[in-house]
């Protein structure tokens, strides 16, 4: 990064390399130089290296007979002078690769050469380890650390931050939610050593933690409601979000989290919560697109699985060895397809959506039973032949066989078309030719009617397609009396029908023709009947199925019922008998009982919820793809294993599967799981990570500000069972996070990104808290745990750019709109645009850390999406109920419920200021008062004087939309 | 009274000697990993000064989203006109990728309009662009795009991003994280689209993602059905002077914060409530054509902003005037499996008139020389017919370019004599936007951002800038 590098490489020189006596380190000072400047040419990747020279490695960086690094001289060295050379020639890096060594840069590796080029691995791949804890007051070692590297640098941590402010901050961090006024009111007079300790302990244990720490995990799996490509279809999988709460809630070790979710499906007697967190495999994003690929979406999917799989749990960027070998890192493209085909053996369509499953509980599987048990007592009577069902089928026979031969004479088809229009709307919408005036024998427009006996029945036939037409096809039937005709019919894409010119049927679909997609019952009169069909193309195939039903009856009924009686078999008698008792109007009030049953009990199927979850087949034959390109089969099969420069799985012949890959992540050896980890969950309580960015440990990562701490950090988390909860608890107990964020001059000059800690940082809310606070404060939010994802409110037409199908976002209502933000329906293409503008990810990848941005769109949102100004009326609704009498007293009462501390008088006044001056302008123009205050669908509380309330609730707005109220600090 | 009136100095200058200091830069950066650079009202742009002398000021972006079809709009094929009806040879087609006609017998479509040489130039295409014919000495034709994603949703991730992998950012976002924008009440990122002609497939918000750059180097959807831009219009019961005393309550509360916890972003929230509040007016103004003259409504043939490609013309002009950088049209109607014939011209008679009065509108007001337009779509059409239609085509199709320091009237590079190949001076994706980039005085080479600890640029490692075409 050249031109936006600039706060980076400022803060790079203050931490790491500050002062020029330290020795220089390897790892803290010059693998990430090489890296950076010389990989690109001189690293991993052999297609593109330059000179036959490595500097990723250490005994290529020295081999051959005169080594470019010579140990204790940098002059004798040639690394040395090329890179300090003078002539454009030799000068390394070369312009043409855009980057350079300063100065300083140069120096430092003329330095380390100087002091013998010590090597040493890069530094997240070596296990972590507990370093001695070093002296301190504090017994939290995260104090210890923290204070001996502030101390180092002549500075001293802040003071502890306020109380107010403390509880804040723990409850925004901890629960994503505010504290009552109550609440903080009772920790600010507690003066008991345990007070804060108290508050963290119950904050863990709210029901509450989990969803606030899933609003992360989820954007880490990159968890959805939608497919991601081209039409961005609905999928199932709101029952993983449930695990992922649920485990957090009852903090699952983090070791079982990973396994459960990876290979959850392959534990043995793997419990249905762990079939459901297998759903993480299926997390990806997938197709359904016509004319997709079937073996480039496959490889695809490897890839995504591969990318994602290695960024979530190894923050590791393993996704770029797909077309080459890693360029910074000792990622191959072995490697990355060899981590492919551990998940090989999940079955799902290549094009297409993937299955989902009934997420099934013991409940649910009893009164399954229960329907079962009474629909099978029902049925047994309907297969009980009675003597006095058998007298009914023979005079209902009889009555049949005289039927037939009056029954309905179908004459062949006529056809017109295609006539075509604008769109399919419009196609659908046009009378190319009038119902009841049809003429064979004349045009309608330069078309003629055709005669097309070739159309028989039952049959598909299919149109020569061209997108939005319509085609006409017309028959004439003849009855000898009044008669129905059913008639089952299937179309590509809509149909209609017009008997004797009135129109009978009429359905506007887009769908590929099957058999009996609609029954339509033709009510023919005595004589010929005219039928007129029009079937319209939106795009793709065209065609239909026409077969009507003579008899009303099955056709091996009509089959049976053609054989003389005496002629039937046994078999053919037990087939009409079954067939009668299916219509026998003495068993009707018994079928009926079935009817309405089996219904209840679909719709009882139909609400379990449902999800997506791992299913295993053979394994797919993965190949290293020459380039990433899959045209290319040429490439040798791979089998399941771990980057070899890491190690590998030791398991004999047989081949390595999901398990054995969670297994080896979790394993206490592996050095990156560990850090991945704590590093993450330090950056959600201090605002950024030891180590940066959160998604790359390689060599182009920083070398953590303080990596002891990271690795005694990652230590602990391993040695207490990968106990989340502890380390959270450890984190937040800090004097570290207890520090105010309130910044020194000195601060500001030498450490204005925080990155030692002398403070708290402060930072906006996120997306979904944004959301929960204002319901929470307005005292609508849903407190519910778990469940299906919720739609609330979103402008009109935002998503009127998806297709196949064109769907409208279906509001919700009730409760369901008051939910808490995690819940939201997460649309990939089109995520609902208040979560947008406050940064929340569309989740196509994995992201480990949303930017934070300050823009105009979230101050629309706040003063203008109905979901806060409907908030900021119920919460104007208790202002008045519950906040005292006066304007002054109640905004008191209100602005200590949105920000747990009393306004000043001059932020009193401002308040005033605009409740005096509304409440006169809404007395003036009540209709603009009850609009505004009607926003919404909550019922306005009973009662209530419109007016006032109009006044509070701009009050409302005010305190909603103020920058502390969005501000974690 | 408003608000950024009172706080500007003081809400920037008056910390500290040097301006907005380093403590001020940290925490109005927005990004993880460092993109420094004050958070103030105005995006000035990391790339400053320019890397070469920039030529457009602007790009107005027109996408034929579904895959307009090359051989019935600017790439010529007479051999293809002789061979419709015969089977496609084998040696163009064999291993290659496929979409809809996967296992079909392929043979070739001829042509289904004839071409006509338009202007001085001679700058060929068919007839179903009459309007636009009478632009052609303007444009710069390119016979010789080709592409690597055969599905609409990837292949307009790659034209957009420059990748298929979902999450980078879209050359707007490049745009305007490298150049600002000459807006302070505006959107610097704008995206309008419009329907009609074909089946309208989907587009995905990610398209004008900002991928792993902050939220506001994103592009700004306008709808034409109900508020232009979402949540831009105010409650019902608040006037614009009862949101203004709101805005005016929560400046004075934050400023009133502010004093007491002296935080930077407290300073950039005020600026960005004072653009909220304006875009509220802005916006309607923008969208309002009261001021175009009945001269200037005729020429794209439009009344009002009403959604339609024609109506978007308009508004990319004015969009232009006003200092936005980068605006994106797209109109979704050219995916054409059937019935090309019809599908083409009906789809072209929806955005013929509206582009080539675009072009003449920037031209005769002088801002053609500094806003390049470009004209793309995400892929191109098989020469091999779809029943009477064509299928997708990634190996070889068209665009052009016009203004902006593009070389007027010439048509560069050329497909085989199929349409099937690139094969004369042929283009890459990376290359248009290599050019595009060069043309706004960037080095594509040089622009880049850090994102898990790599260097990406738009063009990825690859792209040349298309010399020849440049004026």
């Amino acid at each position: 990064m050249k031109t936006s590098c600039f706060g980076f490489g400022l803060l790079f020189v203050l931490v790491t390399h500050s002062f020029a006596d330290d020795p220089v380190d390897f790892n803290r000072d010059i693998r990430t130089l090489l890296s950076d400047r010389c990989f690109a040419c001189h690293g991993p990747d052999e297609n593109v290296r330059k000179a036959e020279l490595r500097l990723d490695l250490e005994n290529e960086a020295f081999a051959g007979e005169a080594p470019i690094i010579v140990r204790g001289d940098a002059a004798a060295s040639e690394l040395y002078q090329r890179i300090t050379s003078d002539d454009p020639e030799l000068r390394m890096p070369p312009l043409s690769s855009n980057k350079s060594l300063s100065q300083e840069e140069q120096e430092l590796l003329g330095r380390w050469i100087d002091e013998g080029a010590k090597w040493s691995t890069h530094w997240a791949y070596i296990k972590p380890k507990k370093e001695a804890l070093p002296a301190g007051e504090s017994d939290n070692p995260v104090d210890r650390f923290v204070r001996t590297q502030l101390q180092s640098k002549g500075l001293v941590a802040s003071a502890e931050a306020d109380r107010v402010t403390l509880i804040r901050r723990l409850y925004f961090d901890l629960i994503g939610l505010p504290p009552t006024p109550e609440q903080v009111a009772a920790f600010v007079k507690d003066s008991s050593p345990q007070a804060y300790d108290t508050v963290v302990e119950s904050l863990l244990q709210s029901q509450y933690f989990g969803e606030r720490l899933a609003i992360y995990w989820l954007d880490v799996v990159r968890f959805a409601d939608s497919n991601g490509y081209h039409s961005d279809e609905a999928r199932q999988i709101a029952p993983y979000r449930d695990y992922v709460i649920d485990a957090f809630n009852t903090n699952m070790p983090y070791d079982r989290f990973v396994i459960e979710q990876l290979a959850g499906d392959l534990l043995p007697d793997a419990t249905l919560r762990q079939h459901v967190a297998s759903g993480f495999n299926m997390l990806l994003q997938t197709t359904s697109e016509g004319g997709a690929q079937a073996k480039e979406y496959e490889a695809k999917y490897a890839a995504d699985r591969v990318r994602n799989t290695a960024q979530i749990f190894l923050g590791s960027t393993l996704g770029c060895a797909e077309c080459h070998n890693h360029k910074f890192d000792p990622f191959t493209q072995k490697d990355f397809y060899s981590f492919a085909a551990f998940f090989a053996d999940i079955q799902q369509p290549a094009v297409g959506n993937p299955a989902t499953f009934p997420v099934m509980t013991d409940d649910h599987q009893q009164a399954i039973s229960g329907f079962d048990e009474r629909l099978s007592g029902l049925r047994k009577v309907t297969e009980t032949t009675t003597p006095e069902l058998e007298a009914a089928q023979i005079v209902w026979a009889a009555a049949l066989q005289e039927k037939a031969s009056s029954s309905a004479k179908l004459e062949a088809w006529y056809t017109i078309g295609p006539f075509r229009g604008e769109s399919f709307d419009a196609v659908h919408a046009t009378s190319f030719l009038d119902p009841t005036k049809v003429d064979l024998n004349a045009s309608v427009g330069d078309l003629d009617w055709k005669k097309a006996d070739h159309y028989v029945d039952g049959v598909l036939h299919n149109l020569d397609p061209v997108v939005n037409s319509a085609r006409y096809f017309v028959r004439t039937i003849h009855v000898s009396e009044n008669a129905e005709l059913p008639v089952a019919l299937g179309s590509d894409d809509s149909v209609t029908l017009w008997l004797n010119g009135q129109q009978v049927h009429d359905n506007k679909v887009s769908r590929g023709a099957q058999p009996n997609q609609d029954q339509v019952k033709l009510a023919l009169k005595a004589g010929p009947n005219q039928l007129l069909m029009r079937i319209c193309n939106g795009g793709g195939a065209h065609g239909f199925i026409f077969t009507p039903n003579v008899l009303g009856l099955p056709e091996n009924v009509t089959d049976i019922l053609r054989i003389a009686v005496e002629e039937r078999d046994e078999q053919q008698k037990e087939q009409l008998a079954v067939y009668y008792r299916s219509i026998a109007p003495a068993l009707q009030p018994v079928r009926d009982e079935l009817v309405k049953l089996a219904a209840e009990k679909q719709t009882y199927v139909d609400a379990i919820p449902k999800t997506m979850m791992t299913k295993v087949g053979d394994p797919r034959v993965i190949r290293l793809l020459k380039r990433g390109n899959w045209l290319d089969d040429s490439g040798p099969v791979m089998l399941p294993a771990i980057p070899e420069f890491l190690g590998n799985l030791d398991l004999g012949d047989r081949r390595g599967n999901r398990l054995d890959l969670a297994h080896w992540i979790v394993d206490p050896e592996n050095p990156l799981t560990a850090r991945t980890l704590v590093n993450r969950l330090w950056k959600l309580y201090f605002g950024h990570g030891l180590a940066t960015p959160l998604d790359d440990f390689g060599r182009q990562g920083t070398l953590p500000t303080h990596p002891e701490l990271l690795d005694w950090l990652a230590v602990e988390l391993i040695e207490s069972g990968w106990d989340l909860k502890h380390t959270i608890r450890l984190l937040v107990t800090s004097q570290t996070y207890r520090q105010t964020s309130l910044i020194s001059e000195r601060l500001k000059e030498v450490d204005p990104y925080n990155k030692l800690y002398a403070r708290q940082t402060r930072f906006r809310l996120d997306a979904e808290i944004v959301r929960d606070n204002a319901l929470a404060l307005s005292g609508i939010l849903v407190h519910r745990l778990g469940g299906r994802s919720v739609y609330p409110y979103q402008p009109a037409g935002y998503w009127s750019h998806m297709n196949f199908p064109t769907r409208t976002w279906p509001t919700d209502n009730g409760d369901n709109l008051y939910r808490r933000g995690v819940y939201t329906w997460w649309q990939r293409m089109f995520l609902h645009p208040a979560m947008v503008a406050f940064d929340a990810p569309s989740r196509e990848e994995c992201t480990v850390e949303r930017p934070r941005s300050n823009i105009p769109q979230q101050a629309l949102v706040l003063l203008n999406d109905p979901t806060y100004v409907e908030a900021a009326r119920v919460f104007a609704e208790r202002i008045m109920n519950e906040g005292g009498k006066s304007p002054a007293e109640r905004i008191e009462w209100a602005w200590r419920q949105v920000l747990s501390r009393a306004p000043t008088a001059e932020e009193l006044q401002v308040l005033v200021g605009v409740f005096e001056k509304h409440l006169a302008e809404y007395e003036a123009d009540v209709a603009a008062a009850k609009a505004f205050v009607s926003v919404g669908n909550r019922p306005l509380a009973e009662s209530i004087n419109l007016v006032e309330l109009a006044g509070w609730t701009s009050v409302a707005r005010v305190l909603f939309n103020l920058h502390e109220t969005i501000t974690r600090s | 009274m408003f608000w950024h009136q009172q706080l500007g100095r003081r809400g920037f200058l008056g910390r500290g000697a040097q301006g907005v200091g380093a403590y001020a830069l940290a925490s109005m950066m927005d990004a993880p990993s460092g993109f420094a650079g004050p958070n103030v009202e105005r995006w000035p742009g990391v790339i400053r000064p320019t890397h070469v002398e920039p030529k457009a000021k602007r790009v107005i972006f027109l996408v034929m989203a579904g895959g307009a079809s090359h051989l019935e709009t600017f790439d010529h094929k007479p051999k293809l006109m002789e061979m419709g009806g015969k089977p496609m040879p084998e040696s163009f087609t064999k291993g290659q990728p496929i979409a809809q006609l996967q296992g079909a017998k392929l043979t070739c479509l001829a042509p289904q309009h004839p071409f006509k040489q338009y202007g001085q130039s001679g700058n060929e295409m068919t007839e179903i662009f009459p309007h636009l014919g009478a632009m052609a000495d303007e444009m710069c034709i390119i016979r010789s795009l080709k592409t690597e994603a055969i599905n609409h949703d990837p292949a307009h991730t790659f034209m957009n991003t420059g990748t298929t992998i979902s999450g980078r950012p879209s050359m707007g976002s490049w745009l305007l994280y490298g150049l600002g924008a000459d807006t302070d009440n505006l959107p610097g990122f704008v995206v309008l689209t419009s329907v009609g002609g074909g089946q309208n497939q989907p587009i995905a918000s990610r398209q004008w993602h900002s991928g792993f750059l902050p939220s506001r180097f994103q592009g700004v959807h306008f709808h034409s059905k109900g508020d232009p831009v979402l949540y831009v219009n105010n409650s019902p019961g608040v006037t614009a002077e009862r949101q203004r005393d709101v805005v005016n309550a929560v400046q004075q509360l934050n400023q009133l914060r502010d004093d007491v916890v002296d935080d930077p972003e407290i300073a950039t929230r005020i600026a960005q409530y004072e653009m909220a509040f304006r875009m509220q007016s802005s916006v309607p103004s923008l969208m309002d054509f009261a001021d175009e003259t009945p001269a200037t409504l005729d020429l794209y043939g439009t009344q009002g902003a009403d959604g339609t490609f024609a109506a978007n013309c308009l508004l990319a002009r004015r969009l232009a005037e006003r200092g936005t950088r980068f605006i994106q049209l797209y109109h979704r109607g050219w995916d054409h499996h059937g019935s090309i014939k019809d599908a083409a011209a009906g789809t072209a008679k929806l955005v013929d008139q509206g582009v080539a009065g675009l072009l003449k509108d920037l031209k005769q007001r002088d801002m053609l020389k500094d806003t390049l337009v470009v004209w793309a779509c995400e892929f191109g059409r098989t020469p091999m017919a779809q029943g009477n239609g064509r299928d997708h085509h990634i190996k070889g199709f068209s665009m052009w370019m016009a203004g902006g320091g593009v070389k007027p009237g010439m048509t560069y590079g050329a497909t085989d004599e199929l349409g099937y190949n690139a094969a004369e001076n042929v283009v890459t994706v990376h290359d248009m936007h290599a050019t595009m980039l060069h043309l706004l005085g960037i080095d594509h080479e040089r622009f880049t951002i850090r994102f898990q600890g790599r260097d990406f640029r738009l063009t990825d490692v690859h792209g040349n800038v298309i010399r020849p075409i440049l004026a």
